[in-house]
């Protein structure tokens, strides 16, 4: 059985991040009272950027062309850490959790470069943007995951959301509940979307992710958002398993439940986006700031219990 | 042997500056500096050979003692493997900055000083390997002085410009004030083990908890000083800055070093150290790192900026060191092991990265005659070589896989999370639950410094003329950097070759404070000087799989892109600037803007200095704009002091006039009173 669970979860992770996006338009498309596009409609559009051609800037380097190829390569990659359905994953070691968010921080650096690399003032702005909003960010999952390591007494993701955690729940909710709220935070802002940056957005002054990939076009644009996409799918992955940390007593059957709260994850995110604006970019760091406390609340919560 | 070896390079060094002396500066073909490069790569080959052999030696070495004259001195000197480490970063990065220095500093192009630099360079460098293997305190702070002096000497090779003197005189009453505190330190330490022994047997202080206090607040403050951790760091961003690349090189990634190898010497005085001893060091570390990166984004000046970030990293060695000490006080043998490897392990490794930064930087320094990077831009076009090494230290120093600066990091963050997961409550552990989310803010920070730089400095297109007209550097200048960076990349890659150092180290750090004459130390306890078997605690076969595991996807995914875009059509098109069809170089984000937002949120420590125009009118008149982050400790805290104090002090003028005779009637008025004094005593 474990062959078919580690067949499922590579399958899982190079084929569900485009869908995932697909739900979130389509929830969009209902909230808007419009019927949206397949759900498929991401992957197609995938397809049709990697079968075209490309343009470049003659101010651009290798750096730019290498910059999508990393995004892909470190999203896959952290994909192979992070236990989905409660399953050990295919690779897991202790300390595991600083490698996954030390390899997004790889994908940023050369994401960002790509953007300086065009010369263009907006794709810097975008890439200022990032850097400043991530750096708030990563102390925020940090702490979030610090509190995981403290209920689980371990150091890899795998035994972090493991079993033991539905115990967790019933120990210390409070602190997880602090938790599983600021990682959503986290989530949003590290995958560009509403209250952070809106992906739809016209108007490139106001944008962070999509302003960065202005000048990517053809198989690039498309690896830089398929890597997007990736990063998104692997941080709903640790949110879900955070708030469904149960077992129905089989793999398959932890599968189902597994699918079945990503699906309401990006269900979430679309209903989010059509209910809020975008936050002003000044506002953007205290809300980020605030879900470091909320985080910092719940390691504190845990002082008491042993 | 070993210590016949080092000391062989060590007097090797010394003299590599002295036949150039005697050498014609403005001969066609320079000898002098070739001379001065030979002999220094022999010194290398021999302290690296002696390195080497203590490593690989089965029983430790007892070391050599031969006598001295010079009262409490003796010629005593032993390498262990702490000592090995540092020799071999010492001696690697002092022959490679010395090939490098061939070019850069060429004696043809520097007649006047190029002579002076070698020598101090050789001197530099001999001081660090004799203060590294000393275990008698007077031939310590014989060696730890030569290299102090020898280092004002080569920040101020450029001493016709009235800036680098003053950069200079700020880092000579900084060395000064250390050297203070550890001549009282050493005193102290006398007073407590009743010998000039350092460290090795006899060992061990037996000191009062009041005497042991103030033995660690001097310690800190004097090795504090010359590591620059905040707010001690106040000299170093000018002497890194002032002094040539190479130069800043060696000193950046090796001897700041040096107060950390002996804040590493005294965390293993004590068996037993109080629990705040670690605490403090810990929440040091913590606040250099952050403050340090946090004032490395709002630089303009391309190698003052690396400088706040030796301040960054030193506070990640000093993060690791605290942990090692909380690991001994705790009795936890795996948080000692962690701590102490993270902060030996990220000495190197920020001696490779950081060396290979200030080479980079001073291929850009040559090619285009600048350092402020708002005027640099698009030199990956001119100088693709240098870019690609330049891009390895960037990524390395912001500790991201799969190079080196990650292996040291995880140790910490392995510790500090095993520090989170203690059993109870208590600070230790919320200590550390802080300490961990303040490392991963630096991390995060660093990545936005260096992609600052890499992108305002080597991509986009060049802003100035001077960075249009930049030029690659010659082979004597990018094997250096090429080997540097293949060191990076072989300790990220496959770090359990350098893990039987490290934890050769590690353990003869711990079994210190346990020999039989720290038996009276503090409060000896028998956990308290154990390690934890170093491959026990760091998964190095796995960091290297992770490793292998990313190489692989990016290998595959460029594969897949190369081969689509041999068939793809592809268009070569101006950038797209939201339909502006003619952008300009000066219309690209400049390193200034891109910091704007996160100087901003770290106003109430960096305190920016803006200068904004006030525009009236319809038609206003043209205008500038401009802004800089100054070192707000040197300018609001320690310049002030200094100021206050000389004025306080004035009345002292009267002794303080220049003339020598003067000088050495006050030392023997001063030696007879001391002996009038012992007389009395006896």
């Amino acid at each position: 059985m474990r062959p078919a669970l580690l067949a499922l979860h590579v399958a899982t992770a190079l084929a569900l991040p485009p869908l995932l996006l697909g739900v979130v338009n389509r929830t969009k498309a209902l909230f808007a009272g419009r019927r949206g596009a397949p759900l498929l409609q991401p992957w197609l559009d995938l397809w049709r950027l990697w079968r075209k051609g490309t343009v470049f800037s003659p101010t651009t380097t290798w750096i730019f062309r290498a910059a999508p190829v990393v995004a892909v390569a470190t999203a896959l990659c952290a994909a192979l850490f992070v236990p989905l359905a409660g399953q050990t994953p295919p690779l897991s070691f202790a300390g595991d959790l600083v490698f996954v968010a030390y390899l997004f921080a790889l994908g940023r650096f050369f994401t960002i470069a790509a953007a300086l690399d065009t010369g263009s003032a907006f794709e810097g702005m975008g890439g200022a943007r990032e850097a400043t909003f991530s750096a708030l960010a990563e102390p925020a999952l940090f702490l979030g995951l610090l509190v995981l390591v403290r209920r689980s007494g371990s150091l890899s993701l795998a035994a972090m959301l493991g079993p033991g955690l539905a115990a967790s729940w019933t120990a210390a909710g409070a602190s997880l509940l602090a938790v599983l709220v600021s990682l959503v935070v986290v989530l949003l802002a590290e995958s560009s979307r509403i209250p952070f940056d809106d992906p739809n957005t016209h108007l490139e002054l106001t944008m962070i992710h999509e302003v960065m990939v202005l000048d990517h076009s053809g198989p690039t644009l498309g690896m830089a958002l398929y890597g997007a996409a990736v990063k998104m799918f692997v941080l709903g992955a640790l949110v879900v398993r955070l708030a469904l940390p149960f077992s129905l007593g089989g793999p398959w059957a932890d599968w189902a439940v597994f699918l079945a709260g990503l699906l309401a994850l990006a269900v979430l995110v679309g209903v989010v986006e059509s209910v809020m604006a975008r936050l002003r970019l000044t506002q953007v760091p205290n809300l980020l700031v605030a879900a470091c406390l909320l985080s910092f609340f719940g390691l504190l919560l845990l002082a008491r219990t042993p | 042997m070993n210590e016949a070896l080092v000391l062989g390079g060590t007097a090797l060094a010394a003299l590599s500056g002295v036949p150039g002396l005697f050498l014609d500066r403005r001969a066609p073909t320079p000898h002098g500096e070739r001379a001065a490069t030979a002999l220094l790569a022999a010194a290398a080959a021999l302290g690296v050979a002696g390195a080497a052999g203590a490593l690989l030696a089965t029983a430790p070495s007892s070391g050599l003692a031969l006598p001295w004259s010079v009262p409490g001195g003796v010629l005593a000197v032993r390498v262990d493997a702490v000592a090995a480490m540092f020799l071999l970063q010492i001696f690697v990065v002092a022959a490679l900055g010395a090939v490098y220095g061939l070019e850069y500093w060429a004696l043809r192009d520097h007649p006047d000083d190029g002579r002076k630099l070698r020598l101090f360079y050789g001197l530099m460098t001999a001081g660090m390997a004799l203060l590294v293997v000393a275990r008698n305190t007077v031939l310590f702070l014989g060696g730890w002085e030569i290299m102090a002096l020898a280092a004002f000497f080569t920040v101020t090779t450029e001493d016709r410009d009235p800036a680098v003197r003053q950069v200079g005189f700020v880092y000579l009453v900084a060395t000064r004030l250390g050297t203070l505190c550890l001549l009282a330190f050493f005193a102290l330490l006398h007073h407590a083990t009743g010998g000039f022994g350092f460290v090795g047997p006899p060992g061990g202080a037996a000191a009062s908890p009041g005497l042991a206090t103030a033995l660690f607040v001097l310690g800190v403050a004097g090795f504090g000083l010359k590591a620059g951790l905040m707010p001690l760091h106040v000299w170093l961003p000018g002497a890194h800055s002032a002094a040539p690349s190479h130069v800043s090189a060696l000193m950046s990634g090796v001897l700041i070093k040096m107060g950390i190898y002996g804040l590493v010497r005294l965390g293993a005085l004590f068996a037993d150290p109080p629990l705040w001893w670690g605490g403090t060091l810990l929440a040091l570390g913590a606040a250099s790192g952050v403050l340090g990166v946090a004032f490395a984004i709002g630089q303009h000046d391309l190698k003052r900026l690396l400088a706040y970030h030796s301040v960054e990293n030193i506070g990640i060695i000093v993060m690791g060191l605290g942990l090692a000490l909380l690991g001994r006080s705790l009795g936890r043998a795996d948080l000692v092991a962690l701590g102490l490897a993270g902060a030996l392990l990220h000495t190197w490794n920020h001696g490779l990265f950081k060396s290979l930064l200030f080479l980079g930087a001073g291929a850009v320094v040559h090619a285009t005659h600048t350092r402020e990077i708002d005027h640099l831009g698009g030199l990956a076009r001119a100088m693709p070589r240098t870019a690609a090494l330049f891009l390895v230290g960037a990524v390395a120093i912001c500790g991201l896989p799969p190079l080196n600066g990650f292996v040291s990091e995880l140790c910490v963050y392995l510790g500090l999370f095993r520090a989170v997961t203690m059993p109870g409550g208590g600070l230790a552990w919320l200590g550390a639950g802080l300490a961990a989310p303040a490392l991963a803010l630096i991390g995060a920070l660093a990545v936005a410094c260096f992609v600052k730089v890499v992108g305002a400095v080597f991509l986009g297109t060049p802003r100035t003329a001077h960075a249009a007209g930049a030029h690659e550097p010659g082979a004597r200048m990018l094997v250096p950097m090429a080997v540097l960076a293949a060191l990076c990349a072989l300790i990220g890659v496959a770090p359990a070759l350098v893990a039987p150092i490290v934890a050769r180290a590690v353990d003869a750090w711990a079994a210190f404070a346990l020999t039989p004459a720290a038996a009276t130390a503090v409060a000896p306890s028998a956990a308290g000087g154990v390690a934890a078997p170093l491959a026990d605690v760091v998964p190095f076969g796995w960091i290297s799989v992770a490793s292998a595991a990313l190489i692989a996807f990016l290998a595959a995914g460029g594969w897949a892109l190369r081969a689509r875009l041999r068939t793809a059509p592809t268009a070569v098109a101006p950038t797209w600037d939201c339909g502006y069809a003619a952008p300009t170089p000066r219309m690209q984000y400049t390193s200034s803007s891109f910091a704007q937002m996160l100087v901003g949120l770290f106003g109430w420590a960096l305190r920016p200095q803006t200068h904004t125009p006030h525009l009236a009118g319809l038609f206003p008149h043209k205008a500038h704009f401009q802004s800089h982050v100054p070192d707000a400790v040197l300018d609001r805290a320690a310049l002030p002091a200094a100021a206050r104090a000389a004025r306080a002090l004035g009345w002292f003028r009267w002794m303080q006039h220049g003339s020598i005779h003067a000088y050495l009637v006050y030392v023997l008025v001063t030696l007879l009173v001391l002996l009038l004094w012992r007389g009395a005593l006896a």
